[in-house]
């Protein structure tokens, strides 16, 4: 349709209202895009320290999303369910490291069990130890919910589990808020870990403590290092699972096609239990290092990082693993150079006018083709 | 008897598709059952691997009731069922295919064994390794769905309509080897609406008709039964 570009039918088709209309589209998106490269390029030529600045903070935000899209994608792919709760696991990551951190001091435990042992590695056991912790508390959460809300809807109109699932999503985040579990309010997030930040200007730096880095110098902090090793260490292990176990090829085999995977003996239902724990287990991670990277927290922080992580899985096409992944890092940049170049409060803006386009030029996605069937 | 249907009654809804239907299965025998569209043929399959719940009667391998048991354990069981329309994983390669084929199975070495005894009967499979599922032709994914259902193992296949859309060359070639896995011990049941090949094939047949057997027999008395060369073999 819009990428019907002119042939020897395009002057047949153009006196059809509607190709009329396809063309306007195709014009308004080729207009946007043009405004778009133009700020970019004269916002580059400009500034690049500034420029790139922007692009690592969006690569940070992004690497986060895609911890996110990856579960959205992956329980679409099985059970063809928006998982509108999605983002609510990830808020319950952060609470949960949280409170692990703040109130058990877990992330200590290596200095209190073995006193002789480095302070490095004490901080990479103890804060590896509270991720582990968030991740299992997740998987946990997210099966019982697919068991208790989702299950019993299996065989219903899709529409019914999508509500259900947003029914999910507001009683977490309602639930969460009272006093005795969570709390109504934004609550400072305690790291497991000190932040230490570099800037490079010829060569790399540290940045002393209560130091300004120098003018037109690029800062990254560990937080972000941590961030994209995670999320590609991540996409690796997704990528193995998926592609060389035999449970991974159930996954796809079961997302394909339901009675004929049960047919070869596959337990469908376990396989389902498990892509909901996979994807809830890499979205309570990512809540922890959204908790480090923002650190303050309240039960509703899940709510847009889930809908833009949702956002990024429906650019990529849903379904589609690597287009989750490809997504994620484009919404990131899109919410970064919106911040840096445009206003802050636009940044979510931007992220829906993105989904509309998607939705409007191509509602299968970058890699959408195949949604559900690529690995 | 290793596997015995007693008097199903399966219903879609309102619509009562099985009507009381008896046969059964021997070790070592190919049966061969056949009918119209519709008659209920597939909906037979179904309920004896466990897709499909009956609202009455009883499946019974080697005596003893597998009505309610689950689908995935009934492979476990021994009982293999290739779907109609050969239902290849279009996103598996060829081998995944296999593999899930084996998935109710641990031992890779028997596993691998299994496979060469597969490309042994499909060579053309062997050559297709790496391709994925959905980019075979027909014939091919015919034999890939035969393929997979082999690699379980089976004491009991189920075929369901293998030689659909075949040209007719790669009909006998099917049939062939469908009486090459029943010479290994598998016993076989044959959904077909190409009777004459599969009365020819079977040692016995049923005839279902919108939900009932009809009739039944050698599959040489069914061949020269008026009835059947009237209403299934093109009639003379
Ligand atoms: N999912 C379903 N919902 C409702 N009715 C169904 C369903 N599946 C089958 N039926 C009906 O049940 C009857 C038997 O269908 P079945 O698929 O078993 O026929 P068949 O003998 O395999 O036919 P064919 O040779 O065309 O494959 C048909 O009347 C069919 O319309
Ligand atoms: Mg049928």
């Amino acid at each position: 349709m819009l990428q019907a570009s002119p042939s020897p039918t395009s002057s047949l088709a153009a006196r059809r209202p509607g190709a009329r209309l396809a063309w306007i589209g195709q014009g308004f998106l080729l207009l946007l895009a043009a405004v778009v490269l133009y700020i970019l390029i004269t916002n580059f030529l400009k500034d690049p320290p500034l420029f790139i600045q922007v692009v690592l903070s969006g690569l940070q935000l992004g690497f986060v999303y895609a911890l996110v899209a990856l579960g959205y994608t992956m329980v679409y792919g099985i059970v063809r369910l928006i998982n509108f709760a999605h983002g609510d696991v990830f808020m319950v990551g952060a609470f949960v490291s949280f409170y692990a951190v703040t109130r058990f001091q877990l992330h200590a435990w290596p200095a209190a069990v073995f006193p002789g042992l480095p302070a490095g590695w004490v901080v990479v056991i103890g804060s590896l130890t509270v991720v582990l912790l968030s991740m299992i508390v997740c998987m946990s959460m997210a099966v019982t919910i697919e068991r208790v809300a989702y299950k019993p809807l299996r065989d219903a109109p899709r529409i019914a589990a999508l509500i259900t699932a947003i029914g999910v999503s507001f009683f977490l985040e309602f639930f969460g808020a009272l006093y005795f579990v969570f709390s109504p309010r934004f609550i400072p997030y305690q790291r497991p870990f000190e932040v230490v930040t570099w800037y490079i200007k010829d060569g790399i730096h540290l940045v002393q403590v209560g130091q300004a880095p120098p003018p037109g110098s690029i800062t990254f902090s560990n937080i972000f290092l941590i961030i994209v090793v995670a999320s590609v260490l991540v996409r690796v292990v997704l990528q193995f699972l998926v592609r060389r176990t035999k449970i991974g090829k159930a996954m796809r085999a079961t997302s394909f096609d339901k009675p004929t995977s049960r047919l070869m003996g596959i337990n469908v239902d376990g396989v389902i239990s498990v892509t909901f724990a996979v994807g809830a287990a890499f979205a309570g991670m990512g809540g922890v290092l959204y908790a480090i990277a923002y650190p303050s927290i309240w039960t509703q922080l899940g709510i847009l990082p889930g809908l833009k992580a949702f956002v990024a899985a429906v650019l990529g096409g849903i379904g589609s693993i690597p287009g989750a992944f490809v997504g994620a890092l484009i919404m990131g940049q899109a919410e970064a150079l919106t911040m840096g170049y445009i206003s802050t409060p636009m940044r979510d803006a931007v992220a829906f006018t993105i989904l509309i386009v998607v939705l409007l030029v191509k509602p299968t996605g970058l890699f959408g083709e195949a949604a559900g069937e690529k690995a | 008897m290793l596997l015995e249907v007693k008097d199903l009654h399966v219903f879609y809804g309102a619509i009562h598709a099985l009507q009381g239907v008896s046969f059964s299965i021997d070790e070592g025998e190919i049966v061969t059952l056949i009918g119209a569209n519709g008659a209920g043929k597939s909906t037979t399959l179904k309920t004896i691997s466990g897709l499909l719940r009956p609202r009455a009667g009883d499946v019974l391998l080697n005596g003893r009731s597998i009505t309610t048991i689950a689908a995935e354990e009934i492979v476990r069981r021994g009982i293999i069922h290739v779907p109609e329309g050969r239902k290849i994983f279009a996103p598996l390669t060829v081998q995944e295919n296999l593999e899930m084929g084996a998935f109710t199975r641990d031992n890779p070495d028997e596993i691998r064994q299994s496979m060469e005894r597969v490309f042994k009967s499909f060579p053309r499979l062997k050559e297709r390794l790496n391709q994925y599922g959905g980019t075979l032709s027909g014939g091919e994914q015919q034999m890939l769905a035969i393929g997979r259902g082999m690699m379980a193992r089976p004491k009991v296949l189920l075929l369901d309509e293998p030689s659909m859309g075949l040209a007719p060359i790669l009909v006998e070639e099917i049939f062939r080897i469908i009486q090459e896995i029943n010479s290994q011990g598998v016993a076989i049941l044959l959904v077909e609406q190409n009777a004459l090949m599969a009365l020819s094939v079977a040692h016995r047949g049923y005839v279902l008709e919108t939900g009932r057997i009809v009739l039944q027999g050698s599959g040489q008395e069914l061949l020269h039964d008026p009835q059947v060369i009237k209403a299934y073999l093109g009639g003379h």
